[in-house]
């Protein structure tokens, strides 16, 4: 076979057949522009927005990325430690089941962002308001899917783990949390997606400091298109990297088990 | 004779009924002793709060008393303020919701019927559906302004996409030997519609319903707590700017109460929508 030919496998292993919407659009918008049929305030020309997002990035827009990446793996590692250890609890002991999982349900039940207005009475506008707004999204998913991993975990396991008189440190260690992490992982997938979102929802409401999302609510309030949608697709990039991220980990992690 | 060798006699009658009614109040027994432990701990919290709040351990701007609270949420229902602001939150996401379940079945079922219409459109609704309904908030107020279109859009954009995906997976699941069969009776398209495809993607469906229901709940509270002049959501921010703690958190209570609602009901409209369904367990 020619390199030619190997050169453009990849072109048509791909559906190409999907770029088809995406382009329309994207002419169907350069001609709204190129000829004024539109507010160009309202909706800048592409050409205009590419520049403008090629002026951010060379404006430390990175320092922005990079600070709202650490601040939502602060919030991700407190609200997942937090929630791993009261899925543990809850997962173990029944009376503390009984204790505390009515009063958790309730309380979940309220809108994640309704709880800003009052964390930001309580804490501030500033960095810690932001990081435990951010390890609450990350609190419930995993609190919920460790619980329920650890309740699923067999009977059967539990028994032979007392036949060999494992101590209770074995019995977790070696029985309980392995049979449980699938879930676990589960949850921290959850929440690896849900504090990315509420990085960008803390930086909305709690204005001070840098972040994408404080990028795109400035780029809003100064009508600058280019800043809004250049913060959109990082968003949207950053999201999906992490997504993939967490997908590879949990393979990797999870290799030992057999698959049946 | 062995005892082994008789049948077990059923237990007189009598007795069986005691047996069953002291299993029954064993039960009720502890059905009370659960609920009893259930509240053991927001009434520490309440007792705790209530104490902070007497003894001014933390100014009451911050912590409000929970009798405050109780009484405000009472006056702010009274008042019927509550009811104007909540009822218009309840619109929105009727008119969101509704627009995607339009948009998302319609999507969906081409997505899911078509393998050409998956072609063109599935990489775009995915890239789309890839970037958070946060990150639409501040593009689409700059593209239709920050009235009512830009709320709903939001609440439709957040609630189409586990609705599309759900129907586009439901029909794309159903069991190619259920398609034989009805090739087999000669079902007339429509027939294969409502015999076939809705009723073995319903499940599928629903789940997509349910999801929806609760993420256009949740973004309705997002897009009014940023930018809204009513509704439930801006009652809070309302309340916040004039440091009534009162206010935002009895607002929070309605808030929680409101998605406890639209969990419940969604229960049992699927239970009775797929009461046919036998299931081995």
């Amino acid at each position: 076979m020619s390199t030619f030919t190997k050169q453009f496998q990849w072109l048509r292993a791909r559906d190409l057949r999907g770029l088809a919407l995406p382009a329309g659009l994207l002419a169907l918008w350069w001609l709204v522009s190129h000829f004024q049929l539109a507010n160009q305030h309202v909706l800048a020309p592409p050409q205009q927005v590419v520049q403008e997002g090629l002026s951010q990035i060379s404006g430390g827009f990175g320092w922005d990325v990079l600070a709202s990446l650490g601040r939502d793996l602060a919030g991700f590692f407190l609200g997942g430690s937090a929630g791993f250890l009261l899925g543990s609890l809850l997962g173990v002991s029944r009376l503390a089941e009984k204790l505390i999982g009515p009063s958790f349900n309730a309380v979940k039940q309220i809108a994640l962002f309704a709880w800003i207005p009052l964390l930001s009475v309580w804490f501030g506008m500033g960095e810690p308001a932001k990081i435990i707004f951010i390890a609450m999204a990350a609190f419930y998913p995993v609190t919920i899917n460790t619980f329920e991993g650890i309740r699923s975990v067999s009977r059967d396991y539990a028994e032979v783990a007392r036949v060999y008189a494992f101590s209770r440190w074995q019995l977790w260690r070696r029985v309980i949390i392995p049979a449980a992490s699938p879930q676990i992982f589960t949850g921290l997938h959850l929440a690896l997606i849900y504090s990315w979102l509420a990085t960008i929802g803390a930086e909305y409401f709690l204005k001070s400091g840098h972040g994408v999302g404080n990028t795109m609510i400035d780029g809003r309030e100064h009508f600058n298109m280019g800043s809004v949608l250049f913060g959109l697709v990082v968003v949207g990039c950053i999201g999906a990297t992490l997504n993939q991220l967490a997908v590879r980990f949990e393979r990797r992690a999870l290799v030992w088990r057999k698959p049946n | 004779m062995s005892s082994t060798d008789t049948l077990p006699l059923p237990l007189p009658h009598s007795r069986n009924l005691a047996a069953r009614s002291l299993r029954w109040r064993q039960a009720v027994l502890a059905r009370l002793r659960d609920s009893a432990l259930a509240l053991l701990l927001p009434a520490a919290i309440v007792l705790l709060w209530h104490l902070a709040a007497r003894h001014g351990w933390v100014a009451a701007q911050i912590l409000p008393a929970p009798e405050q609270v109780a009484l405000t949420l009472f006056e702010l229902w009274d008042s019927g303020e509550l009811w104007a602001n909540l009822s218009i939150s309840l619109g929105r996401v009727a008119w969101g919701f509704s627009a995607a379940l339009l948009i998302g079945t319609a999507l969906g079922v081409a997505m899911g019927l078509s393998k050409t219409a998956e072609a063109y459109l599935y990489p775009s609704f995915k890239a789309l559906s890839e970037i958070p309904v946060l990150g639409w908030i501040p593009l689409l107020i700059m593209l239709v302004g920050i009235g009512e279109a830009m709320k709903i859009l939001i609440i439709a954009k957040a609630a189409a996409v586990p609705i599309t995906i759900n129907t586009q997976q439901g029909i794309r699941n159903i069991p190619a030997n259920f398609l034989e069969v009805a090739r087999v009776y000669r079902f007339t398209p429509r027939q294969l519609w409502l015999k076939v495809v809705f009723p073995a993607s319903l499940p599928s469906l629903f789940n997509g319903l349910r999801y929806g229901l609760t993420n256009a709940w949740l973004s309705l509270v997002t897009v009014e707590l940023l930018a809204s002049s009513e509704g439930i959501g801006y009652q809070m921010v309302w309340g916040r700017q004039l440091f009534q703690l009162d206010v935002v958190m009895a607002c929070m209570v309605v808030i929680g109460l409101v998605g406890l609602a639209i969990d419940r009901l969604l229960q049992l409209a699927e239970t009775f929508l797929l009461r046919w369904r036998r299931s081995a367990f």
